[in-house]
C-alpha cells in the first residue's frame, strides 16, 4: 500500500515537472523572439527574403486573429459568421504585410528585455528597450503577452513609448467604418486594397 | 493677484469648452475613452493642409537639420529643453510637485550659466535626474480632472484638444515666462525673433527625431489621419498621468473579452 501510494506521488511528481519545464516564462518567449527576429534583419539576404521569414515569426508568437478581433471594437459583436470568417482572413493577411514591412526597415535592431508584470492569469506586460543607435535614442517597448495557454504564449500588443499599436489600429478601423455610416464592408474595401497594393 | 484670475479664467473656459464638446458628458476618468472628434470635417482638411506644408517645408528642413554634426544637433536639443523648463516648473508647482519643480529650478540654474545658456547639460552630469519630462498647462488641467474635450488640428501647429488649447492660452496671457520676456515685456535683452525661433526649433527638433517613423506610419496607414490621432491622443494621456505603467495608461476592459487561437 505504502509503494503505492509513493508510486502515485512520484507519477504526480513527475506529470508537475514536465508541465513546468513546458511553460514558457514571458519575458523567455519575448527575448528569443526579438532575438529570432534580429537574426533575420541582419543577415545578409535580400528585404524580400526578410519579410518572408519574419511573416513565419510572427504567425508564430503572434495571435493574429485576437488582435484582429480587438481592432474591430464594438463592430466586432455584430459581424455574422461569414463575415468574421473573411475579416479573419483579410487582417491576417493585412497584419503579415504591414508588421514585416514596418519591421524590415530596422538592420540589426538590439533589443534587451529587463523586466515583466502579470497583470492576471491572461496576460503578463514584458517590459524592453531598443538599445540607442548614434541616429536614435533609446526606445522603451512593452509587449502584451496573452499567457491564457502558458505553454504557447502569444503577443497581442506592443506598447512603444507608452502608445500602444493595438489601439491606434482599433482607433484607424473604427474611423474607416464610422466615416461610412457603421458600413463593415467599408473596412474590408480598405483592407483588400492595402494588401493588393 | 492678476495672474491667478487669468488660471481660473481659463478653468472656467475649459470646463465650458470640455462640456459643449462631449455634448453634455465629460470623461473625467484618467483612463482612455472613446475619441471626440466633432470637428472632424475641418480637422481633416486642415490635417491635409498640414501634411501639403509638411511636404513642401518642414520635411525638407528636418531632413537637412539631421545632417547637422551632431554636437550642434544635442546642443540646440539642450537649449531649447533648458527654455521649456520655464514652463515645466511653474507647472510642476501646479500638479503639486513640489521636489520635481526644485530639482528641474536647479538645472535651469545650472544649465543656462555654467552650462553657457544651456548648450551643455551640466546638471545631468553633475546627478540631477536626466529622466526631465516636460510638462505645460494642458497637462495641468488634466491632471485637474478637467476632460481633454474635442479633438483639434490647428493649421501649422497640429493635433491638439479643447483642453489643450486653453493651456497654450495660458502661455500668452502671461503664464509663460519666456513669452514674457521676449514678446509681451521689452526686457532689452531679447527680441520676438527669439521665441519664434525656439518655437519653430522645438518643432523641427520633434520633426527630424520622427522623420522615420512618420514616414513608416504614413506608408503603413489606411486611415493617416485616425493614426496620428489616436497617438496624440495617447500620448497626452500618458504625460497628464505622468506614468510608464501599462496598466494604468491603457483600458485593459476589451482586452479581456477576446478569445484565443
Amino acid at each position: 500500500m505504502i509503494k503505492k501510494f509513493k508510486f502515485i506521488n512520484i507519477f504526480l511528481l513527475l506529470i508537475f515537472i514536465s508541465k513546468t519545464a513546458y511553460s514558457l516564462e514571458p519575458n523567455i518567449f519575448v527575448q528569443s523572439t526579438v532575438n529570432r527576429a534580429s537574426q533575420i534583419l541582419s543577415s545578409d539576404i535580400s528585404k524580400s527574403d526578410k519579410i518572408e521569414k519574419l511573416k513565419i515569426i510572427a504567425t508564430d508568437t503572434v495571435d493574429i486573429k485576437g488582435i484582429g478581433f480587438y481592432t474591430l471594437g464594438k463592430f466586432r459583436k455584430e459581424l455574422n459568421d461569414a463575415e468574421k470568417k473573411e475579416y479573419t482572413k483579410l487582417f491576417r493577411e493585412y497584419f503579415l504585410k504591414s508588421f514585416s514591412s514596418r519591421l524590415a526597415e530596422y538592420t540589426n535592431p538590439k533589443i534587451d528585455v529587463q523586466s515583466q508584470e502579470k497583470l492576471n492569469d491572461k496576460y503578463t506586460i514584458v517590459s524592453s528597450v531598443l538599445v540607442a543607435t548614434d541616429t536614435r535614442p533609446e526606445i522603451k517597448i512593452q509587449w502584451r503577452v496573452y499567457t491564457k495557454d502558458p505553454d504557447r504564449p502569444l503577443i497581442r500588443d506592443l506598447i512603444i513609448e507608452g502608445l500602444s499599436l493595438a489601439r491606434t489600429q482599433k482607433e484607424e478601423f473604427s474611423s474607416i467604418i464610422q466615416s461610412s455610416d457603421g458600413d463593415i464592408q467599408s473596412l474590408f474595401s480598405s483592407l483588400k486594397k492595402f494588401i493588393n497594393n | 493677484m492678476r495672474y491667478l484670475l487669468k488660471i481660473l479664467i481659463i478653468y472656467i473656459f475649459t470646463i465650458n469648452f470640455a462640456f459643449a464638446g462631449a455634448d453634455g458628458e465629460v470623461s473625467f476618468s484618467k483612463k482612455t475613452g472613446e475619441v471626440k472628434d466633432c470637428f472632424e470635417s475641418v480637422n481633416r482638411a486642415t490635417f491635409a493642409f498640414n501634411q501639403g506644408l509638411d511636404n513642401i517645408i518642414f520635411e525638407p528642413l528636418a531632413k537637412g537639420y539631421r545632417k547637422l554634426p551632431n554636437p550642434i544637433k544635442i546642443g540646440t536639443g539642450n537649449v531649447l529643453s533648458n527654455i521649456s523648463n520655464l514652463i515645466t516648473i511653474p507647472n510642476n508647482i501646479l500638479q503639486g510637485e513640489f521636489k520635481t519643480a526644485g530639482v528641474n529650478t536647479a538645472r535651469l540654474a545650472v544649465n543656462t550659466t555654467v552650462g553657457i545658456f544651456g548648450i551643455f547639460d551640466v546638471a545631468s552630469q553633475m546627478g540631477f535626474i536626466k529622466d526631465y519630462k516636460k510638462e505645460d498647462y494642458g497637462q495641468t488641467l488634466g491632471t485637474w480632472g478637467i476632460g481633454e474635450g474635442c479633438y483639434l488640428v490647428l493649421p501649422v501647429l497640429g493635433p491638439s484638444t479643447i483642453r489643450d488649447l486653453s493651456g497654450n492660452f495660458a502661455n500668452i496671457l502671461g503664464a509663460d515666462p519666456w513669452y514674457n520676456l521676449t514678446i509681451k515685456n521689452d526686457t532689452r535683452h531679447f527680441k520676438e525673433s527669439d521665441y519664434y525661433f525656439s518655437k519653430g526649433g522645438d518643432g523641427l527638433n520633434f520633426r527630424a527625431k520622427n522623420i522615420d517613423s512618420f514616414e513608416n506610419l504614413e506608408k503603413n496607414s489606411m486611415d493617416f489621419y485616425a493614426s496620428v490621432r489616436s497617438l496624440y491622443l495617447q500620448d497626452r494621456r500618458k504625460k497628464i498621468l505622468n506614468s510608464d505603467s501599462v496598466t494604468e495608461s491603457q483600458d485593459d476592459s476589451d482586452w479581456d473579452e477576446i478569445q484565443s487561437n
